[in-house]
């Protein structure tokens, strides 16, 4: 994979009031490839827009480099890149058509007409805005406000598209409709996509890859199933999904294996976060749905505390005997309960590939 | 006491209200009525007539002194507002520093110094200049008007800068825009309505201002308020009134005129 934009050892500090200061990106590092559909996933204040900000020239680096295929451009103005950014207020100028909008770019790049013209009507098509051409901004749906904004970032065929949340503003099927839309677009165009955003859903369904990040750091890059099935911190289990931390002793048996001895006495096998530190007592996280209710003895034992109904799934957290709480997530069927009920005495299977050994 | 509090409901607010828009339209009303007074006392009503505007029309002193405040009102308006939409621009699109609302003050100075201070201060400067340069034309005029024009030129744009959204000149320059083009093709046509309320207050300022211009004009250069002024002193007749009357329907138009522009802009 080809690197597209590489950040390295990038640190951006804001003064404040007083004498300390912000760190709202504290000695980054990543690397993003080309063609790739890559996320920046974390909590307002993580400093994801910040790493945008840097990568499209709105702001400058206190420290580190921003290379974009290999030359360093973290010195260079915005109107120097070749990076357009979707605003998550679309910023669309209102004093101006559709189609003005679109071709602002390439106008301002001193093309001549006639490209603009026919790069206007390719992307008219490309967002299918083309009865639109000649409207105001402010004439248009948020929808096709949104679709405007992704296509006057399109239209100068940047190297990369920065896009800062740019669906938190549509409606809830909108924004299901333009999640497809930007993968087809991505797919389309074979533009590097870099994608800011605080929900988690959105990350996994639509990205390669994702950086999850806090408090000015990543903390793990990989695939929606990497980051899903083998969080490597505690903050990334537990702000991606819902999850079960149980702490159990730890002895290694292999390469990234390790044999896992509960509280309850039972042992199970686990994968290991990458940098684990061997430490006798770990945290161990199991998804809801990766562990199965018992009526026997399972791993662990307890009592059922809640029965929540969701529809598609029942959970059933239980108390277990060591002190701690634990949620199992049961798929549903028509016509029969989840077969347990609040006091019963449970057991806990957690299965062979269920369990994740966290660094931290 | 949990009542809503409304001070249109309070006793003699209304009569208050009335009584300030009596005080402020009723001269006025009365002032342009008279004005087709066929007589030559201003008090004493004896029919309608449009004597007194052919009158004025016919006075060349009146057409002569009426060129002469518009050509100074254009001017010093425009020199006002550019020079207001460089300060704006330069007050708004910056990070906030210690010195700033002193700035702001030193820009708005004409709207707090006393006129009368201004006035004779542009005259011992403007004195000196006329004796080492020997000019003595309508560029001194010209040159106080802009001065205390240009806070009235500068509130209207920088408040329409305030309320720019700020994304769309980083939209511009992320669309390969310099910081001129930016300028040229998102912050100017955006600007452009505060622009012209600069300009056309400017202009408004301009032309009715007696203070400064009857202190440093030279000999025969009355604009029409100061003409005015010295037509009063004498024989006054319903002429000042028929004048007057057209300056208040051109000041109507021009307001009405902006406002109309503003409105399909945004």
């Amino acid at each position: 994979m080809r690197p597209a934009i590489e950040a390295k050892g990038v640190t951006r500090i804001f003064p404040t009031a007083g004498q300390d200061v912000v760190r709202a990106l504290d000695n980054v590092s990543v690397s993003i490839g080309e063609n790739e559909f890559f996320t920046l996933l974390g909590p307002s204040g993580c400093g994801k827009t910040t790493l945008l900000r840097l990568i499209a020239g709105f702001d400058f680096p206190s420290a580190g480099e921003i290379l974009l295929h290999g030359q360093d451009i973290a010195p260079l103005p915005p109107f120097k890149r070749p990076v357009n950014t979707v605003f998550q207020s679309y910023a669309l100028f209102p004093h101006m058509t559709v189609a003005e909008n679109i071709g602002f770019g390439l106008k301002m790049l001193g093309r001549p007409k006639v490209e603009i013209e026919a790069r206007v009507d390719t992307m008219l098509k490309l967002v299918r805005m083309e009865a639109m051409r000649n409207r105001r901004t402010s004439q248009i749906s948020g929808g096709q406000q949104q679709r405007v904004a992704l296509a006057r970032a399109l239209a100068p065929q940047p190297k990369v598209l920065l896009l800062d949340e740019p669906l938190s503003a549509l409606d809830y099927k909108l924004r299901k409709e333009m999640q497809i839309e930007l993968k087809r677009l991505q797919h389309e165009t074979g533009i590097t996509f870099i994608f800011v955003t605080h929900d988690q859903e959105e990350a996994l369904t639509m990205s390669d890859r994702i950086a999850v990040m806090s408090a000015g750091k990543i903390l793990q890059v990989g695939t929606p199933r990497d980051i899903y099935d083998k969080p490597a911190e505690r903050f990334v289990a537990d702000f991606i999904g819902e999850t079960n931390f149980i702490t159990a002793a730890i002895t290694i048996t292999g390469n990234c294996k390790v044999r896992a001895t509960l509280k309850s006495g039972a042992t199970i096998d686990a994968t290991v976060a990458e940098g684990f530190q061997p430490k006798e007592n770990a945290t161990i996280v199991v998804r809801p749905e990766h562990a199965k209710l018992t009526t026997g003895k399972g791993d662990l034992s307890g009592t059922v505390e809640t029965i929540v109904y969701f529809g598609t799934d029942t959970h059933i957290r239980v108390q277990l005997n060591s002190g701690e709480a634990f949620t199992v997530r049961q798929q549903n069927t028509r016509s029969a309960g989840c077969g347990f009920q609040c006091g019963d005495k449970v057991g806990i299977s957690i299965g062979n590939d269920a369990a994740q050994v966290l660094r931290d | 006491m949990a009542e809503h509090f409304d001070v249109r409901r309070q006793t003699g607010f209304a009569t208050v209200a009335m009584l300030c828009f009596l005080l402020l339209y009723l001269p006025i009303g009365t002032l342009v009525v008279y004005a087709f007074n066929d007589n030559d006392s201003l008090a004493i009503w004896k029919g309608f007539s449009l004597r007194w505007f052919h009158v004025a029309w016919n006075n060349t002193l009146v057409i002569e002194s009426s060129i002469r405040s518009f050509q100074i009102a254009t001017v010093a308006a425009a020199l006002a507002a550019i020079s207001a939409t460089m300060a704006a621009i330069a007050t708004t699109r910056t990070k906030p520093y210690p010195g700033l609302t002193f700035k702001y003050a030193f820009i708005n100075q004409p709207l707090m110094v006393p006129e009368i201070v201004t006035a004779v201060a542009l005259l011992i400067v403007f004195s000196r200049i006329k004796i080492w340069t020997g000019y003595s034309g309508l560029g001194y005029l010209m040159a106080a008007h802009t001065a205390f024009c240009v806070p009235f030129a500068y509130l209207p744009i920088r408040a329409r800068l305030e309320s720019m959204d700020l994304s769309l000149e980083t939209a511009a320059s992320d669309l390969y825009a310099t910081g001129w083009q930016t300028f040229r093709y998102v912050t100017l046509p955006l600007l452009w309505p505060g622009i012209l309320a600069g300009l056309m207050l400017a202009f408004v300022v301009s032309l009715d201002d007696v203070v400064i211009t009857e202190f440093i004009k030279s000999g025969g250069q009355d604009t029409l308020p100061t003409y005015m002024l010295g037509q009063l002193r004498r024989t006054v007749t319903p002429e000042v009134n028929a004048i007057s009357t057209v300056f208040l329907a051109l000041s109507i138009g021009i307001v009405t005129a902006f406002f109309f522009i503003s409105r399909k802009r945004t």
